[in-house]
């Protein structure tokens, strides 16, 4: 297989930096999403995924480095530039307005309007109640798209998030710790979802912070520490053990060093322009 | 694309208990509120008969009680979206001012009604920079506005009042303070600008945006929305709708005084709360604030009216806002889980 790919990058950032009040988050991060490919981003908490995939959002502003679409450097990033750009993220904090209808929910921020910016109502109901059925699996009879989400679960919380992501026909999908509260079955659910989300044709970013979760379904793992990229290592070259002692080590350490890896020495020379362009 | 998360099973509830529970978070409150608002009246009228079985008082409800609930149905998506104003009741006398100076120039009273608003408008909008620009809570800086407001308009005026007398011949006065087919124009606009607020709210982007602001501002900042732009909009509003509120109430007893707007801020508070508007926004009724003012505005003529020594007034009025706001909190939270 190797890597997936088109050789096309639908994303790519470089050189991005980051600080919230003079605390530096990020520090001169370069990453390259390649087309149809399932990129894992893994790292502790407070490592800077969530601020990363922010700015691929348009929800952060990076204080410096430029961001590329196909090849393009966009400036003035915005959620609603990223939007028609084909990004759509399914964020770590949901997202979701406990107090609002599941319709409401899903069309926050980008109704359906008729002229003079009154909402279309019957078709959002309509669409919610179809996405109900089909994609989230909301069978309940007594489930409606008026209910509130604080009578969701978890599990039903998640595949709204997700859901409403799916909706919008994005080409490039972000995760952030999408398995976060969800029950193994659950878990096992959104990774089969994943793969499906490759199959599609479609990119993605998987952000979690258990290396379980990312190692079966990335084809590329992309570790973060303390702001700064740790390393690139595609799936296909390293098991699932090798990655974990090499985690570790980050972990421990701050950085990786390849001389104590002999594969992964090899696999550094290959991908070391890739990983730093 | 939706092929796979149809398998993620969906924790359900009972059927019966869950569409209670969403019947009962939607409606209860609402449906405890007006019941509520019968009763009351129904004890004014078994007490008082003379007084509520008379038109003459409900002539007197319409036109007091729109200086107040025409504000308070602002107020209440302003307080949906997670914010408050305090300093509406000194922009019904700024709003004045710009009509006394434009009615003066002119001598065109309808020219002036919408100077004032303007004036509500311009007011509404230093609000919302303060709160959105300059990231101060709204609490603050509508105190702070509420002060200089006021202050403004003394100055501007050099503290007088202003005979109106003149103004009763215009368009603009049978326009805004006359009759309707027997009814005060007052309530006309009232009506008017309840219906107008509750498409706003629940039909237009701009109340459901104020929804999401109100109830999670950082999803309404990941989802895209325009937090400050909406946030200043219902400022704004706010202010037209006060110093609209403002020339009413001067139209109507045909003399400007620079404290017009003072004894409005709680009734117009009381009657979002009552109403069932929660205080810490993401959620709010318009038929609550409605009723709610119009409950705020009876109970201290009919407690008058039933003869009741004055210095009960109070821990009546007291009593019964307490009583309805505890309503709200029993009925929402037997609903919600
Ligand atoms: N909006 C923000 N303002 C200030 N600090 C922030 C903000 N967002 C994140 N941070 C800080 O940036 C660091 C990285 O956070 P985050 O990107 O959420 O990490 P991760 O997702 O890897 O756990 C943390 O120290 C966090 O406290
Ligand atoms: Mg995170």
């Amino acid at each position: 297989m190797g890597e997936r790919g088109d050789g096309r990058a639908p994303i790519e950032l470089r050189h991005i930096h980051k600080s919230f009040g003079g605390v530096r988050v990020l520090e001169d991060v370069s990453l390259r999403l390649s087309s149809g490919e399932v990129l894992g981003l893994l790292g502790d908490n407070g490592a800077g995924k969530s601020t990363l995939i922010k700015i691929i959002t348009g929800v952060h502003r990076p204080d410096g480095g430029t961001i590329l679409f196909d090849g393009k450097e966009v400036r003035g990033l915005n959620v609603d530039k990223a939007r028609a750009l084909g990004v759509e993220a399914v964020y770590q904090e949901r997202a979701l307005a406990e107090q609002l209808s599941l319709w409401r929910n899903i069309f926050m921020g980008r109704p359906i309007t008729r002229p003079l910016g009154f909402l279309d109502v019957r078709e959002m109901r309509r669409i919610t109640s179809e996405l109900m059925g089909e994609s989230m699996g909301f069978t309940s009879a007594a489930l409606t798209p008026e209910t509130r989400v604080t009578g969701l679960s978890g599990g039903e919380r998640q595949g709204l998030a997700i859901v409403r992501a799916l909706h919008f026909e994005a080409d490039i999908i972000i995760l952030d710790e999408p398995t976060m509260g969800l029950s193994l079955k659950e878990t096992d659910k959104l990774v089969h979802f994943v793969k499906g989300i490759r199959t599609a044709g479609k990119s993605s970013i998987f952000i979690d912070h258990n290396i379980f979760h990312v190692y079966s379904v990335a084809d590329r793992i992309v570790v973060l520490d303390r702001g700064r990229i740790a390393g690139d290592f595609p799936t296909t070259r390293y098991s699932l053990e090798e990655l974990t002692e090499i985690m570790r080590e980050v972990a421990a350490t701050g950085s990786f060093k390849p001389e104590r890896h002999r594969a992964t020495e090899a696999a550094s020379e290959a991908d070391g322009a890739e990983g730093a362009s | 694309m939706s092929s796979t998360m149809e398998d993620v099973e969906p924790a359900v509830a009972p059927r019966r208990r869950r569409t209670l529970r969403s019947f009962g978070t939607t409606w209860a409150s609402q449906i405890g509120i007006t019941v509520a608002f019968v009763l009351l009246w129904l004890v004014f009228i078994v007490k008082a008969p003379n007084t509520f079985l008379d038109t003459r008082i409900y002539v007197s409800f319409a036109q007091t009680t729109p200086y107040f609930a025409l504000i308070a149905l602002t107020l209440t998506m302003v307080i949906v979206s997670g914010d408050i104003d305090l300093s509406f009741p000194s922009i019904m006398a700024l709003g004045m001012v710009g009509f006394i100076a434009v009615e003066r120039t002119t001598g065109n009273v309808e020219l002036a009604v919408l100077a004032a608003i303007g004036v509500g408008a311009l007011a509404g909008l230093l609000n919302g920079f303060f709160v959105t620009v300059m990231g101060i809570p709204a609490l603050v800086v509508t105190i702070g506005t509420q002060f200089l407001f006021h202050g403004l308009t003394l100055v501007l005026v050099n503290g007088r009042s202003f005979a109106l007398v003149e103004a009763r011949d215009s368009t603009a006065y049978g326009l805004l303070v006359g009759r309707f087919v027997g009814i005060p124009m007052q309530f006309v606009w009232l009506v008017l600008a309840a219906i107008g607020t509750w498409l706003l709210l629940y039909r237009h982007r701009v109340g459901l945006n104020a929804h999401v602001i109100g109830d999670n501002p950082q999803a309404a900042q990941l989802m895209g929305i325009p937090i400050r732009r909406t946030r200043t909009l219902l400022f704004v509003l706010t202010g037209m709708a006060a110093a609209f509120a403002g020339v009413m109430n001067s139209l109507q007893v045909s003399n400007f005084y620079p404290a017009v707007g003072s004894g409005y801020l709680l009734p117009a508070l009381a009657s979002v709360f009552v109403g069932g508007t929660s205080v810490f926004g993401g959620r709010g009724t318009v038929w609550g604030t409605f009723i709610g003012a119009f409950m705020i505005g009876a109970i201290r003529a009919g407690i008058v009216a039933m003869r009741i020594a004055d210095f009960y007034v109070d821990l009546i009025y007291g009593a019964i806002v307490l009583i309805a706001i505890s309503i709200h909190a029993v009925l929402q939270r037997r609903f919600e889980r």
